[in-house]
């Protein structure tokens, strides 16, 4: 069973910072990362590799540096890397994203067949979630999202079973071979990496792919004239008045913190009533 | 394509068992003042088995039109039978904008339908409006880190669409004298000619804690540190009858439980007293609390953010005056419960 | 079967890269192993880069190396409460190519020469703690790392893994690390922009400047402290010796949370902001701290070493050096085929007969005469400072009058001929 993982480089959102007076980002803090719901999706992919065989394959659309995402999933157990990477991609939102990557996962479908696709739920920088099912349906695959477990894989009939987090817990759902998935963060841990696979990783070079090596692609589709949304304006979020600052020692801010919670009418009727 | 004919706000109704869920009822409040200013009706789409009756329901909430699929395939939520339903009616009757609760099932579809009619869709968002000169919809969302609020812009693609975190806007009072116009339509999908199938749905027993629901909570940030610091909020919350939220850093620090983290990506929650102790306030913990009635912030930085959102402030060091305050309250309560009983 | 290196060094910090890169162009298969996220990502260093020694590896690095600027200055501030005295030397000639020395962030810095022995064709693997070496018959094979399937084999395992050396411990190459023998420093960055930064230490775009701080900065302990300009940050730091510290019941962090309060220090970090808090062993044992250096198949470089000159505050250069050195000789040992002790040996006395044994010979009593003497810290930098302001403080007395009032309190302090004894020894020291 072939199966092809979707990856993302994102900058690690919990350092980027925004300069307050420009309002613009301060990328070069922030280190790259591998999307951190992909490296689940890779992590998944490699166990039901080891128990139904194939290989796992990844693709990651960026800049030449996306390259060490595609390096980490190696270290995680990917046999393979493919990074498209094309000025014509740039400046892509989720729909023109998922088309270029549908576009590579096409080709590569035809060279060595392609079983399952997984994703990531989200990555962390945009947050969006919308290019797995975007990909699914380009693809015309069944997309089932929030994954949180695969339960079963029948190679000979082609069917996957799978449980998919709802708001009021999970359902269990039947789809045909192949199809899409994306992952949450619980479906499994990451293993720390067996030495020989970092060994393997640190030499590894992806296939790198530009527009080019596509086939049939509409270059209307693609980058930042493919993309319907656009960014308007940014603004630092709105600051209300501001609080009412309690001052003073510490026991004359606990004494009118008491009485402020009090005002909180139901506040301590809340806790008498169940203390009753 | 000409987007003039594309006209009406729509909203996505998400139901389950016939039973409608909130984040419908209050994206129809925020609908209806988009469509108001368009000078357009205000529509719901309702999909489900058995779900007819509920759409009158919807007028009550603002809703003009109801368009209706009715269909046993449609029983629960698959993104094959439903993305087909959306995509029909979308190609047919042409919204201008379309509104998506951001909720599992709910973000699944808008990016299935985004791609089906190939049009944008910005995801998550927390504030809507509309700039009347360009007669564009505006979508603002909080972006990178939560520093910044970026307002997303769909100008040649039509619908113009949108995820909307639940509890971000007010469900408005319900007026049953409003009247309005049901939509039906077939759906033409047999469930044999459908790849995917519903197994089972496993109800989760009770989620532990439902801070949705809660009236009070207790928030603790990567200001308390560790364990210790956690044990300090959450005795503060017992005291208070207290739920316990926390930041993001702090689940993923592992003091707790993913389930109460308070924010973008966390629950949304509007209790009566919220009390935010070691939090900085980045926005996309404050887009999930800031509608609270009253907050409380407690934080050893007068710069801290999170003083923008809270009505009182207290600049200290939480593991100062957390402990006193847990003390005092003991005290007080004690008082109330004697009086109480005698 | 696991693997096989020439070489195998643990540690990517400048003596580990320095070695990877040597060995590397000259076609040997080398394996680099670091701990950390990436090289530099957990190292800490006040910043000064001296030139020679990288120059001598990587040409006109200052081209393409991540460096923050080219010192020009070198300030000396002795600090006492409320007041300091200052010395300091300008060179133009600093300001141009080659160069003299730099600042630089080692998170960057780390990284950028690791990727430059990675270029060399030397592999890198992060994330990977070496958790021993694999030895068989008493002669090093290879390391275990933490990792599944974990064990890999070289020729020789050169030992980069800076001040602590645990592995170099576990061969029984040192014992633990005496009190006296390591310092203890703490460092932040301090964020503060390019225009701030030139204003304040009055130095042109591209020039930085380092200061070295004694006195009231150690609370009289033997340390140093220091304040050296990035780009757009700087460095701030305090160090002294454990003892120093379990004497005088100093934490760290409050020893640097009040040099930067102090009043001569404060002005000059208004408004900053802090980007990142670090603290790290230094070794200060000197000459007679160096441990066995060689052994069948293993070869310790850098801090590892004790390879640092705490007088002048130099580590990088001479971790760079030795790296280098542990390099050129596995390159011979790999054409006779023999990597015993014996023929590994050289870099002994390579090291013995380079800058890096002379100088730590040469400071070889300084740490103990410092140590030992607390008086030049304790007495001397408040006396100078007393001396400063009786002299400068203009009340009508007359100069010479003040310069007798000098000479009486200073004589008062420790006796003339005690004063004269401290400063032959102080300069004996560091001569
Ligand atoms: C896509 C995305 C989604 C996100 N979703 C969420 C989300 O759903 N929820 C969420 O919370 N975050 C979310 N975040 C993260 C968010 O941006 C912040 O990083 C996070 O909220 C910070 O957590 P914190 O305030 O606890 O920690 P910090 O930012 O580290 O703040 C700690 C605060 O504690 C104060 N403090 C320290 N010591 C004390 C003391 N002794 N006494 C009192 N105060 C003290 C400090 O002054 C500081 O203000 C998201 C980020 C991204 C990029
Ligand atoms: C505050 C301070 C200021 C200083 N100022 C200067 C200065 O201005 N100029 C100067 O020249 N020198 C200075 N030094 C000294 C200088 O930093 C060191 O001498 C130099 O970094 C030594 O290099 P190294 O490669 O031997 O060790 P390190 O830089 O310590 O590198 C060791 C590396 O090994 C890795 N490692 C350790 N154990 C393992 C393991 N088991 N498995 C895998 N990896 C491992 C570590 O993560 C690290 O990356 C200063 C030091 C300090 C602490
Ligand atoms: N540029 C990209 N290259 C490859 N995969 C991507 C890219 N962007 C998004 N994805 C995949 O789509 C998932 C959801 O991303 P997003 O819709 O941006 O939140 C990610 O977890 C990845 O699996």
């Amino acid at each position: 069973m072939n199966i092809l993982v979707s990856i993302k480089q994102v900058p690690d959102t919990k350092v980027i910072k925004v300069n307050p007076k420009t309002n613009t980002l301060d990328r070069s803090s922030a280190p790259a990362i591998l999307n951190p719901y992909d490296a689940h999706a890779v992590q998944e992919a490699v166990r039901l590799k080891q128990k139904h065989g194939g290989k796992v394959i990844v693709l990651s659309m960026g800049p030449p540096q996306a390259a060490n995402a595609i390096r980490k999933c190696v270290e995680i157990g990917a046999d393979e890397g493919y990074l498209i990477s094309d000025k014509k991609f740039a400046g892509a939102d989720t729909l023109a994203t998922s088309y270029a990557l549908y576009k590579a996962i096409e080709k590569l479908e035809k060279e060595q067949g392609i079983d399952l696709v997984l994703c990531g739920k989200h990555a962390i920088d945009g947050d969006t979630g919308q290019v797995g099912p975007g990909i699914a349906r380009r693809m015309g695959m069944p997309p089932l999202t929030n994954v949180i477990n695969v339960e079963s894989v029948d190679t000979d009939n082609k069917l996957i079973r799978v449980h998919r987090k709802i708001e009021e817990g999970h359902e269990v759902i039947e789809s045909p071979l192949p199809c899409l998935l994306t992952v949450e963060k619980t479906i499994n841990e990451v293993e720390y990496a067996p030495l020989p696979n970092m060994l393997r990783a640190a030499r590894y070079e992806p296939y790198v792919w530009s527009v080019d090596d596509l086939e049939d692609v509409d270059i209307k589709q693609l980058g930042l004239k493919g993309s319907p949304t656009i960014v308007g304006t940014m603004w630092p979020p709105e600051k209300s008045s501001g609080a009412e600052m309690i001052e003073g020692s510490t026991d004359e801010q606990v004494s009118r913190l008491l009485e402020v919670m009090n005002d909180t009418q139901e506040l301590l009727a809340v806790k008498g009533g169940d203390g009753a | 394509m000409s987007i003039e004919e594309y006209k009406d706000v729509w909203v996505f109704i998400e139901q389950r068992e016939g039973e409608i869920f909130d984040v419908g009822l209050e994206l129809l409040g925020a609908g209806r003042e988009l469509a108001d200013k368009l000078e357009v009706n205000l529509c719901g789409v309702l999909l489900g088995n058995n779900v007819k009756n509920s759409a009158e329901d919807l007028y009550a909430y603002g809703a003009d039109i109801v368009y209706v699929i009715d269909d046993p395939v449609l029983e629960n939520y698959r993104t094959e039978t439903y993305m087909k339903a959306v995509g029909d009616l979308v190609r047919k009757y042409k919204p201008e904008i379309f509104i998506y609760g951001a909720t599992s099932n709910g973000k699944d579809l808008a990016s299935a339908v985004a791609t089906e009619v190939m049009t944008g869709l910005t995801a998550d968002t927390t504030m809507l409006d509309i700039n009347l000169e360009k007669r564009l919809f505006e979508a603002s969302r909080p972006a990178f880190g939560g520093n910044i609020m970026a307002t997303i812009l769909c100008k040649k693609h039509r619908p113009q669409m949108a995820t909307v975190r639940p509890k971000v806007m007010k469900k408005p009072e319900a007026d049953f004298s409003r009247t309005g116009k049901i939509i039906e339509e077939g759906l033409g999908l047999k469930e044999e000619d459908l790849q995917t199938k519903i197994i089972d749905i496993v109800k989760s027993a009770k989620k532990s804690v439902n801070l949705e629901e809660s009236d009070i909570i207790v928030t603790a940030g990567k200001g308390i540190k560790d364990e210790k610091g956690m044990a300090m909020v959450k005795e503060l919350a017992d005291t208070l009858n207290a739920d316990l939220g926390a930041s993001r850093d702090v689940v993923e620090a592992g003091l707790i439980g993913h389930a109460h983290q308070v924010g973008q990506t966390g629950v949304t929650v509007t209790p009566k007293l919220y009390i935010v102790i070691g939090v900085s306030g980045a926005v996309q913990h404050t887009v999930g609390m800031q509608n609270s009635d009253v907050i409380i912030a407690i934080n050893n930085d007068p710069e801290a953010a999170i003083f923008n959102v809270a009505h009182y402030g207290i600049v200290a060091d939480a593991f100062e005056i957390v402990p006193k305050l847990t003390a005092e309250l003991k005290k007080a309560l004690d008082k109330e419960g004697v009086t109480t009983n005698g | 079967m696991a693997e096989k290196f020439d070489m195998i060094i643990v540690g990517a910090g400048p003596a580990g890269s320095a070695a990877a890169y040597t060995a590397a162009k000259e076609g040997l298969k080398v394996l680099l192993i670091e701990r950390g996220e990436f090289p530099g990502a957990k190292n800490v260093m006040g910043g000064i880069l001296y030139r020679k020694q990288l120059e001598e590896i990587i040409p006109e690095f200052w081209q393409e190396a991540p460096l923050e600027r080219p010192v020009v200055e070198q300030r000396f501030w002795f600090l006492d409460k409320e007041s300091m005295v200052t010395t300091s030397y300008k060179d133009k000639s600093w300001a141009e190519e080659p160069y003299n020395s730099f600042t630089v962030l080692r998170a960057k810095f780390d990284k950028w020469f690791a990727q430059k022995a990675v270029q060399q064709g030397a592999l890198l693997i992060n994330e990977t703690v070496v958790t021993e070496c694999i030895v068989e018959d008493g002669k090093v094979i290879g390391v275990r790392t933490d990792r599944p399937d974990g064990d890999v084999y070289a020729d020789v395992v050169v030992l980069a893994d800076g001040v602590n050396s645990l592995l170099a411990k576990n061969l029984g190459f040192h014992k633990e690390w005496k009190p006296q023998e390591v310092a203890l420093s703490v460092m932040e960055v301090l964020k503060l922009d390019k225009k701030t930064v030139n204003e304040r230490f009055n130095v042109g775009e591209n020039e930085g400047v380092s200061v070295e701080i004694f006195g009231e900065a150690t609370k009289g302990a033997l340390g140093t402290s220091f304040l050296y300009t990035n780009k757009d940050s700087v460095n701030i730091g305090v160090g002294t010796t454990l003892s120093g510290m379990i004497e005088r019941k100093m934490k760290p962090h409050d020893l640097l949370e009040e040099l930067k309060a102090h009043p001569m220090i404060a002005p000059y970090l208004e408004g900053s902001e802090s980007q990142e808090y670090l603290a790290h062993l230094i070794p200060e044992g000197g000459f007679d701290a160096v441990p066995k250096l060689v052994g069948d198949g293993v070869i310790v470089v850098g801090d590892a070493g004790q390879f640092v000159n705490a007088i002048h505050q130099e580590g990088s250069n001479m971790a760079m050096k030795s790296g280098k050195l542990a390099a050129e000789t596995v390159i011979k040992a790999k054409e006779l085929n023999d990597f015993s002790e014996a023929a590994l040996d050289s870099y002994r006395t390579d090291i013995y007969d380079s800058f890096i044994g002379k100088d730590l010979k040469k400071y070889r009593d300084a740490a103990h005469t410092f140590e030992e003497n607390p008086q030049y810290f304790e007495e001397y930098v408040p006396m100078m400072n007393q001396a400063m302001n009786t002299f400068f403080t203009v009340d009508g007395t007359p100069k010479w009058e003040k310069q007798k009032k000098i000479a009486a309190k200073v004589t008062a302090g420790r006796g003339k001929t005690g004063l004269v004894k401290d400063m032959y020894k102080a300069w004996k020291a560091v001569k």
